[in-house]
């Protein structure tokens, strides 16, 4: 391909449901995937809470977008990182979260889970080298 | 006089709860919903803030908003109240007033 790849990062802050902003950046992943770009996600804050398993809206009346992480893998994003400052502040664990498998369609290699937590100075790292930033 | 005080927003992003457990008389409850659901569960740095608080008055959290966002009653703090929809109506009807720390 003779186009410029570039590293995208978007950086999820915000929980789900009690405002709009893990939606509309759930959307523009998938948008951005389309363009074959190098496509990272880190989450933080109490964005960590977009990745809980076993969501269930049914009685808030609101759509369940969360399952749509878990095919993440599919739509080109391959990295997703997730701040271990803030699920620990949170009593949370990897445990608590989703797996997202990724699986290249030309080689096949696969990778069971693509949600690696990280430190601090890793995020700094990852926002360092990113070319473009996106923050929900 | 009795004020239903009700959260919806997170502790870790806004001083909603900080604020409202401040201004709040001991007695009147306090009803945690959408994102103040998060105020409710063991283990987190807010965790403190909501045991010294009920020490002096109810505290309250929306079943089906911690279960929209993936967590069961079991990690819910130890004497915080889970209610229903229907018991949200309750509370609001039981107390004089609602105060909504927005």
């Amino acid at each position: 391909m003779s186009e410029i790849i570039k590293k995208f990062l978007y950086l999820n802050r915000k929980a789900p449901y009690g405002t709009i902003y893990a939606w509309e950046s759930l959307e523009v992943v998938l948008i951005g995937a389309a363009f074959d770009q190098e496509v990272r996600l880190m989450f933080l804050d109490d964005g960590v809470y977009q990745l809980t398993r076993g969501q269930d809206t049914t009685e808030v009346g609101m759509k369940n977008f969360s399952p749509t992480y878990r095919t993440l893998g599919d739509y080109e994003v391959k990295s997703i990182y997730v701040d271990k400052g803030s699920l620990q502040a949170r009593g949370l664990s990897q445990d608590d979260l989703v797996q997202v498998a990724w699986e290249d369609w030309e080689t096949g290699e696969e990778i069971e889970n693509i949600v690696e937590v990280v430190d601090a100075a890793r995020g700094s790292e990852l926002m360092e080298e990113s070319d473009v930033i996106f923050s929900f | 006089m009795s004020i239903l005080h009700t959260v919806n927003k997170s502790p870790f992003e806004r001083n909603a709860l900080q604020s409202c457990l401040k201004f709040a008389n001991s007695g009147d409850p306090v009803l945690l919903f959408e994102d103040g659901v998060y105020a409710a569960l063991k283990g987190t740095s807010a965790e403190g803030q909501v045991k010294s608080a009920l020490d002096s008055q109810s505290i309250y959290v929306l079943g089906p908003d911690l279960k929209a966002r993936g967590f069961s009653e079991d990690r819910v703090i130890d004497g915080v109240k889970v209610v229903d929809y229907a018991g949200f109506v309750d509370l609001a009807a039981e107390n004089d007033k609602v105060q909504a720390w927005l």
